[in-house]
């Protein structure tokens, strides 16, 4: 067998041009798919960083129908009671779970005693979104994070209104019994506008809002969850469904409904479109590998017919014939892979050292750090080898199907 | 009474094209005992190479009977064929056919590597016997296209006994070569012949390079003159 593959080597060597020109084409579909994937990855990371950690976390929970209806911030869609006991209870249980937070999100008016505009407010409380939204601090663009009493609000709300920090507003909102109530807040910190529906919200004490809103108990619109590994996000909302489908509502239906980042952001289809760019990428390597391969062996068939008579006449047998043609394919699938994976690693490596920026929403300078797995690597490599083979099946069956007397009269 | 290793009766082969059929052999016989240096001398187109490639288990018959070491080879598949030539039949080429990519030893160990199944000890013994016996040793480790002509046709000699065969044909083994190495490669095989008690079947169409033969068949038009 290694004779075989020696022998297999040295058909190689024989055509050097003609091999190192094949090998140059399939590492460059190598390269081509390594730094895409990486590029491509990098952005789509950061970008899916940027929509879970400035404000959505991995995972909601609402009360079922809430999101449908997200748009009017529904009062009488909460969670509350017995129900939000048990959920926290199931939060804690779950290992994969970094951390969770419960927020209240309403609609209504701000001013500043001069001029009013409309607000969508989400109430948190600020320690606890430290844990799921930790791009939450970052996005300040001036102050700090609020306390109770303060408000933090989007930059563009603040240039339309002209405010300044500490300048004195009031937030004027209806409850759920549609009851008007009124309070007075302190800007504390403006915040950047991020990318998605909720990146325009501003934000108050958990506290303040339950004042607001006359609550006598705690009623969450949406509970937010960050994971230890993004990767465990299939498991854990599994976990979730599985343990929060036990409670109900009154009429005994499942009371919540439990959402991953990818349903709640228009981003999503983005990322996927990304994915299939990288797997067009991949089909055009495939073509690539198949082509050159297939027509390098068909030519070595056309050009080793006598060789391959004589090989046959002094009594090779057609499985070693076909053998000696499918390593050679092999090789230089293995040899274009390996090459091609070294040199895109570099390539990769030496972008990352160039610390390449780009501007996502209304955020500039995002730093890009391409990255390849080593799964990404090994998938890659694979294909150009499992295609090699494939691409070497008909040459090599052509090679050892050949009438010896016919291939020595050539 | 003679043992054959070749027998041939009636042989006939027709090559069929599109229009017309051609009689390449008619109805020959012969007989090619053990250890015996036969050649068939005649024109080209004579039917030499058509008769050696029938006896070679290369190609088929039309009719008549063939029984190649007894065996009536016709009747074997493709595999079965190949399978028969590894085991029993050497061949040297006209163009030497050596593997370009492989060193004079490697050219010989080839048939030892692909047909038999022996150990590497074994094969190396084997492969610088035969050079040996072809007085190529010294060139063992040379490429194809790094020794001459006659030195081709000594590695082609040697291979083709490799896998120490009963029968080795030679289908104009001396017409790329000159007179003088023409002349020393017949002796070459013939030395061999009486060495390894080798049967050696060649074909020519130059009579005077083919002194102290067992048998000398002249074929014309497709068949043996007698």
């Amino acid at each position: 067998m290694i004779k075989i593959m020696r022998i297999a080597f040295k058909n190689l060597y024989r055509q050097k041009r003609r091999t190192m020109l094949t090998v140059f084409i399939i590492a460059f579909g190598v390269i081509a798919v390594l730094l895409f994937s990486a590029i491509a990855g990098s952005f789509k990371s950061m970008m899916v960083g940027q929509i879970t950690d400035s404000m959505l976390g991995h995972i909601q929970i609402h009360r079922k129908g809430y999101v449908e209806s997200l748009d009017n911030m529904p009062l009488n869609l909460v969670i509350q009671d017995e129900a939000l006991d048990k959920t926290a209870e199931v939060l804690d249980e779950i290992p994969t779970i970094e951390g969770f937070s419960f927020r209240i999100l309403f609609g209504g008016m701000l001013s500043d005693y001069r001029e009013t505009t409309n607000i969508k407010l989400a109430a948190l409380d600020p320690e606890k979104e430290k844990n799921v939204i930790p791009l939450l601090g970052g996005r300040i663009k001036q102050g700090r994070i609020l306390k109770e009493g303060e408000i933090v609000l989007p930059d563009l709300i603040t240039k339309g209104l002209k405010l300044k920090l500490n300048s004195d507003v009031v937030i004027i909102a209806n409850n759920a019994d549609g009851s008007v109530n009124g309070q007075g807040f302190k800007l504390s910190g403006i915040i950047e506008s991020a990318v998605g529906p909720s990146g325009k919200y501003g934000y108050i004490h958990i506290n303040d809002a339950k004042t607001i809103l006359r609550m006598m108990n705690t009623q969450i619109s949406e509970i937010a969850i960050r994971l230890k590994d993004l990767e465990t996000l299939p498991a854990t909302m599994n976990m979730l469904n599985k343990k929060l489908s036990s409670i109900k509502d009154a009429e005994g239906n499942p009371l919540l409904e439990i959402h991953p980042w990818m349903k709640l952001t228009p981003f999503y289809n983005i990322a996927q479109m990304i994915d299939m760019m990288a797997l067009f990428i991949k089909v055009i390597l495939i073509t690539i590998v198949l082509i050159s391969i297939m027509n390098v062996m068909i030519m070595a068939v056309y050009e080793r017919v006598k060789e391959i008579g004589t090989m046959s006449a002094i009594g090779t047998p057609a499985a070693k014939i076909k053998l000696l043609f499918i390593y050679e394919g092999l090789f230089l699938g293995i040899i274009g892979a390996v090459s091609g994976t070294v040199i895109g690693l570099l390539i990769i490596a030496a972008t990352r050292a160039m610390n390449l920026t780009v501007a996502f929403g209304r955020t500039d300078d995002i730093l890009l750090k391409p990255f390849v797995g080593i799964s990404e690597i090994i998938i890659v490599a694979v294909i150009v080898i499992i295609i090699s083979a494939i691409a070497v099946i008909q040459p090599a069956f052509k090679a050892s199907k050949l009438e010896p007397i016919d291939a020595l009269r050539q | 009474m003679p043992e054959y290793l070749v027998k041939a009766n009636n042989l006939k082969k027709v090559y069929h094209t599109e229009e017309i059929e051609i009689e390449a052999l008619k109805s020959i016989s012969f007989t090619i005992e053990k250890a015996s240096f036969v050649t068939f001398i005649g024109p080209s187109g004579s039917g030499k190479s058509t008769l050696l490639n029938l006896v070679g288990c290369l190609d088929k018959k039309t009719s008549g009977e063939l029984l190649v070491l007894d065996q009536d080879v016709s009747g074997f598949n493709v595999k079965e064929r190949t399978a028969f030539r590894g085991e029993n039949i050497g061949f040297i080429f006209q163009d030497f056919n050596l593997i370009p990519v492989l060193t004079v030893f490697e050219n010989i160990e080839y048939p030892l590597i692909m047909v038999k199944n022996i150990s590497k000890t074994e094969r190396a013994e084997t492969v610088m016997s035969l050079l040996e016996a072809v007085g190529m040793a010294d060139q063992r480790n040379k490429m194809p296209n790094q020794i001459s002509g006659g030195q081709k046709q000594r590695v082609a000699i040697a291979r083709a006994l490799t896998t120490q065969p009963k029968l080795v044909l030679a289908d104009e083994p001396t017409a790329n070569l000159d007179h003088d190495t023409a002349y020393k490669i017949i002796n070459l095989m013939r030395d061999i012949k009486d060495k390894f008690g080798t049967s050696f079947v060649f074909s020519t169409h130059d009579p005077k390079i083919v002194n102290e033969v067992n048998v000398k068949y002249t074929i014309e038009d497709g068949k043996i003159k007698e």
